[in-house]
């Protein structure tokens, strides 16, 4: 099968790098594969899980997808492969979370601890597949 | 005159310090590596960032661009987000992101402009606080923070979108210091609003396809775009701090170790001359019977 190039970049490290065959892509409007020779598109990401080449799973949360001529580049806030989390801190995470989101004052920081408390659910929800 | 006890405290206290500077030199190095490494894996993501803003930009036109790519139309209020240490004990690291920014505060002004600052670390609040205290509207303070994350670059970039959208100023600036080798840190002043735009990094030959759009995707990168380049002077920062404490702590190790072989001879001319001071009167005295 052909394969292309793929990055999978967090603002602190690249995680992945390398030539793969098929990346699932949690797309905005969609789970997406993409394989080799995709035309040009870009999209957001939703908290969600990329699966390469049908085996290796990351959890990823907000940021980017880029199919351009180079391959794929995926530039995601937060990334981390999936057997890496832990089950239990997430679970104690989305915790504190829900609390502090019961505690919240104002409407700005409501917003931002739901999104959180979004992106801790999705993890757990990764884990649970 | 000092007395040979003098000397002797003189040496030892010197000797400790010696001890000290060498031992910060040597922390300096260790974390310098670890900061470096940090910035260096963060480059990847923000030089990403920039090809994907360039293309994006390259096709939207005038009317449509958001307001952090187009500014709000004016340049009257800038706001200068001045990012130093939180130590000291590192040369000029400090002074000279502080001396950056200040002679852009006295061109702006001199200019007519309306200066506000944020400062991200202590030590540049408090040399700014002594000329423009009230220009400084607020100090974050990163000295509980050991290893800088994006949690931190996000929530100051939050703030700094926040004051954006309030309409509380028109360009802000970033001040840091580039990280160029453990010898050599470049004072930058970067413009972060409105993003600037690499010029020709745009490829019109290439049609994107957009999901949702291209607005809503650019309305999203760009407040995310300030919070990396916020992140990459952070970390540029923080390289650059340890690698000037280190070659300060070099310079004054080397320093210490002049003034103890000085003070070590001044010592010994010192018992030398007592000696012979005694033995003269001795002899002289013996002489005198």
């Amino acid at each position: 099968m052909a394969t292309f190039s793929f990055e999978l970049v967090s603002p602190e490290r690249v995680l992945f790098s390398g030539d793969v065959t098929s990346v699932v892509v949690p797309a905005a409007e969609g789970d997406m594969t993409v394989l080799a020779h995709h035309a040009p598109f870009m999209s957001a990401l939703r908290s969600g899980v990329v699966t390469v080449n049908g085996a290796k799973r990351l959890f990823v949360r907000g940021g980017f997808v880029d199919v351009g001529a180079g391959g794929l580049t995926l530039l995601a806030e937060q990334a981390v492969a999936v057997e890496e989390i832990d089950a239990g801190r997430v679970t104690a995470d989305l915790k504190d979370v829900e609390e502090d989101l019961r505690d919240a004052k104002s409407d700005e920081a409501r917003a931002r601890l739901a999104e959180k408390a979004e992106g801790l659910k999705a993890m757990l929800a990764a884990l649970r597949h | 005159m000092p007395s040979l006890k003098d000397l002797r405290n003189r040496i030892a206290s010197v000797k400790a310090t010696q001890k000290i500077t060498k031992a910060m030199q040597m922390v300096a190095a260790a974390k310098l590596r670890r900061a470096q490494s940090a910035a260096e894996a963060a480059r990847p993501y923000a030089a990403r960032m920039e090809a994907v803003l360039a293309n994006l930009a390259g096709g939207i036109t005038g009317a449509a661009a958001p307001r952090l790519l187009a500014g709000t139309g004016a340049d009257q209020v800038h706001l200068l987000i001045v990012c130093t240490a939180e130590r000291g004990l590192c040369g000029a690291f400090n002074s000279s992101i502080v001396r950056l920014a200040r002679e852009r505060i006295n061109a702006l002004q001199a200019a007519g402009k309306t200066v506000r600052i944020l400062c991200v670390g202590k030590k540049g609040f408090e040399q700014l606080k002594r000329q423009y205290e009230k220009l400084i509207l607020d100090v974050v303070d990163l000295r509980a923070v050991k290893q800088i994350g994006y949690g931190e670059a996000e929530m100051i970039a939050r703030r700094v979108l926040g004051m954006f959208e309030a309409g509380e100023f028109d360009v802000a600036t970033l001040f840091y210091s580039r990280f160029k080798s453990v010898i050599a840190q470049i004072p930058t002043a970067q413009q972060v609003i409105p993003a600037e735009i690499p010029a020709g990094g745009a490829n019109g030959a290439v049609s994107y396809e957009y999901e949702p759009d291209e607005e809503a995707i650019l309305s999203t990168l760009l407040p995310r775009n300030v919070a990396v380049q916020i992140f990459r002077a952070l970390l540029e920062n923080a390289a650059s701090e340890q690698g000037a404490r280190m070659s300060a702590m070099d310079n004054a190790t080397r320093n210490a170790g002049e003034m103890i072989k000085k003070q070590t001879q001044k010592y010994n001319r010192t018992r030398q001359a007592m000696i012979t001071k005694e033995l003269i009167e001795i002899i002289s005295g013996a002489e005198a019977l």
